[in-house]
C-alpha cells in the first residue's frame, strides 16, 4: 500500500506521485510522518521542509505554511507556497537572503519589517533546502539523508 | 472624386494601421494561452480547498449555524461593496463596458448604498464619473499578477468586513466563456457560502490544532483563491476579447484597401484619359 501525493499552490501544481511511501511534514503541532493507512487528518503545517519519501528516492520541499489532508492514501498539501529543492536557484535564495537581511537593519517601517521578516524566514528555508539536497548527492540518493 | 494621389496616401495609413492591428491581434492571442494556462495551473489548488471547506462545513454544520464564523455569519445587509475587475487597456471591445455596467446594475439590484474597489482602469474610470465611492483601486497588476500580488485586494475586503464597514460583498468580473464569448459575472464573496459538496463523504477528521483553528485559517485562503481566480479568468477573457477585436479591426482594414485601390484605379484611369484627351486636342488644334 501506497500514498499518492499532491503539493499545490494556487498558482501551480508542485509535486504530484502515486506510490509514495511516506512524508514527513511539518506540522503545526510538531513534525509528523504520515504512513499508508493513517487516520483522516487535516491539519495545518508550518513553514518548513516537508519530506516525500518514494522508494529509494527523497525529495524535499521548502513549503511556507497551509494545511495537509489525509484521506484515504491520499495526502494533499495544500501550500501558501511550495517549491521542490532542485528547483531553488542557490544564487537567487541567497540574494534574497541578503535583501530580507539589510532591510531589517535599515529598520523601515513596522509593515516594511513584518515582511522583511517573512521574506528572509522563506530565503533560509528555501536555502536549507537546497543545501540539503546537495548535501545528499554524492552519497546518492539511496543514502541516508542529510542533517 | 479624391485625386489618386490622396487616395494613395490613405491606402498608405490603413495598411499601416492593419499591420498593427495584425500585431495586437497575434500579442493577445499568446497572452491569452498564457493566461488560460495560468488559469489552468491554479484550478487543482482551487478544487482541493473547496473540497476542505466543504468536507469542514458538513463536519460543523456551517450551513445552518449562523454564529460560527464572521466571515460565515450572514447579517442584515445596510451597505455593499463590489469588487469589480475590469482591463487596465481598452481595444478590447465592449468587454470593459459591460462589466462594469452588469456593476452598475448590480448596485441598483441591491438597493443599498455600496462602495467599489476597483481593479482595472477602466472599471473606475467607468464609476469614477458617478457619486459611487471608489474604496480602493488596484491598477498595477499587469497581465500575470502572482498570488502574493493580490492579497492586499483580499486584506482590504476582508478587514471591511469583519469591521462592519460593509455587510456584504460581490465579486464582478469577465467569465470566460470561449475565445468569442465573455460575459459579465456576479459572484458573492462574503459572507462566504460554504460550498456544499453533491457526494458527502462524512470523513470523521483528526483536526489539528482544532476545528476553529483550521476553519480561521481556511476561509481567508478561500476568499483570496476566489479572488485570484476571478483576476485570472478575467485576464484570459480581456485577452481574448481583445484578440478578436484586433482581428475585426484588421478585416475592416483589409476590406477598406481593397475598396481603396478600386478608386485609386478608377481615378488614375481617369487622369490618363483625360491627359490624353489634352493631348489629342492639342494635336489637333495645331493642325487645324
Amino acid at each position: 500500500m501506497t500514498l499518492s501525493v499532491h503539493v499545490v499552490t494556487a498558482e501551480r501544481e508542485v509535486y504530484t506521485e502515486d506510490g509514495v511511501d511516506e512524508v514527513i511534514a511539518p506540522g503545526i503541532a510538531g513534525e509528523l510522518t504520515v504512513l499508508p493507512h493513517h487516520a483522516p487528518l487535516l491539519t495545518l503545517i508550518k513553514p518548513g521542509i516537508m519530506r516525500i519519501v518514494k522508494g529509494s528516492e527523497e525529495t524535499d520541499v521548502a513549503i511556507t505554511g497551509g494545511f495537509l489532508e489525509v484521506k484515504d492514501d491520499r495526502v494533499t498539501i495544500l501550500a501558501d507556497g511550495a517549491e521542490r529543492a532542485e528547483e531553488i536557484d542557490d544564487v537567487r535564495a541567497e540574494e534574497a537572503r541578503r535583501r530580507a537581511e539589510r532591510t531589517l537593519e535599515e529598520r523601515g517601517d513596522t509593515e516594511d519589517l513584518v515582511v522583511a521578516a517573512a521574506s528572509l524566514q522563506r530565503a533560509l528555508l528555501r536555502l536549507r533546502a537546497s543545501e540539503r539536497r546537495r548535501r545528499r548527492s554524492p552519497r546518492g540518493p539511496s543514502g541516508p539523508p542529510g542533517v | 472624386m479624391a485625386t489618386a494621389r490622396e487616395i494613395r496616401r490613405r491606402i498608405r495609413s490603413v495598411e499601416s494601421t492593419a499591420k498593427i492591428t495584425k500585431a495586437m491581434e497575434l500579442v493577445a492571442a499568446s497572452k491569452m494561452r498564457r493566461a488560460q494556462q495560468r488559469a489552468l495551473a491554479g484550478r487543482p489548488y482551487a478544487e482541493r480547498l473547496t473540497w476542505v471547506l466543504a468536507d469542514l462545513a458538513e463536519a460543523m454544520g456551517l450551513a445552518e449555524a449562523d454564529t460560527v464564523h464572521p466571515l460565515l455569519r450572514r447579517r442584515e445587509v445596510e451597505r455593499a461593496s463590489i469588487v469589480l475587475i475590469t482591463p487596465n487597456r481598452g481595444l478590447c471591445g465592449g468587454l470593459p463596458t459591460n462589466v462594469s455596467r452588469r456593476a452598475s446594475a448590480l448596485t441598483l439590484e441591491l438597493g443599498v448604498p455600496s462602495s467599489l474597489v476597483a481593479i482595472g482602469r477602466k472599471g473606475r474610470d467607468f464609476f469614477r464619473r458617478t457619486d459611487m465611492k471608489i474604496q480602493a483601486e488596484f491598477t498595477e497588476l499587469g497581465d500575470y499578477p502572482e498570488y502574493l500580488d493580490i492579497l492586499p485586494i483580499s486584506h482590504i475586503v476582508i478587514d471591511d468586513y469583519t469591521a462592519g464597514r460593509v455587510d456584504q460583498v460581490f465579486l464582478v468580473y469577465a467569465y470566460f466563456v470561449n475565445t468569442m464569448n465573455q460575459e459579465p459575472r456576479v459572484h458573492q464573496l462574503l459572507p462566504v457560502e460554504p460550498p456544499s459538496d453533491e457526494a458527502t463523504r462524512a470523513v470523521d477528521y483528526i483536526y489539528e490544532p482544532g476545528r476553529e483553528a483550521v476553519l480561521d485559517e481556511l476561509l481567508p485562503r478561500y476568499v483570496e483563491m476566489q479572488i485570484y481566480e476571478a483576476i485570472l479568468e478575467a485576464n484570459a477573457s480581456e485577452q481574448s476579447a481583445r484578440m478578436v477585436a484586433m482581428h475585426n479591426a484588421t478585416d475592416a482594414a483589409e476590406e477598406m484597401i481593397e475598396d481603396l485601390t478600386l478608386a485609386r484605379n478608377k481615378a488614375r484611369q481617369e487622369q490618363v484619359t483625360s491627359e490624353l484627351l489634352d493631348i489629342v486636342g492639342g494635336v489637333e488644334s495645331m493642325t487645324a
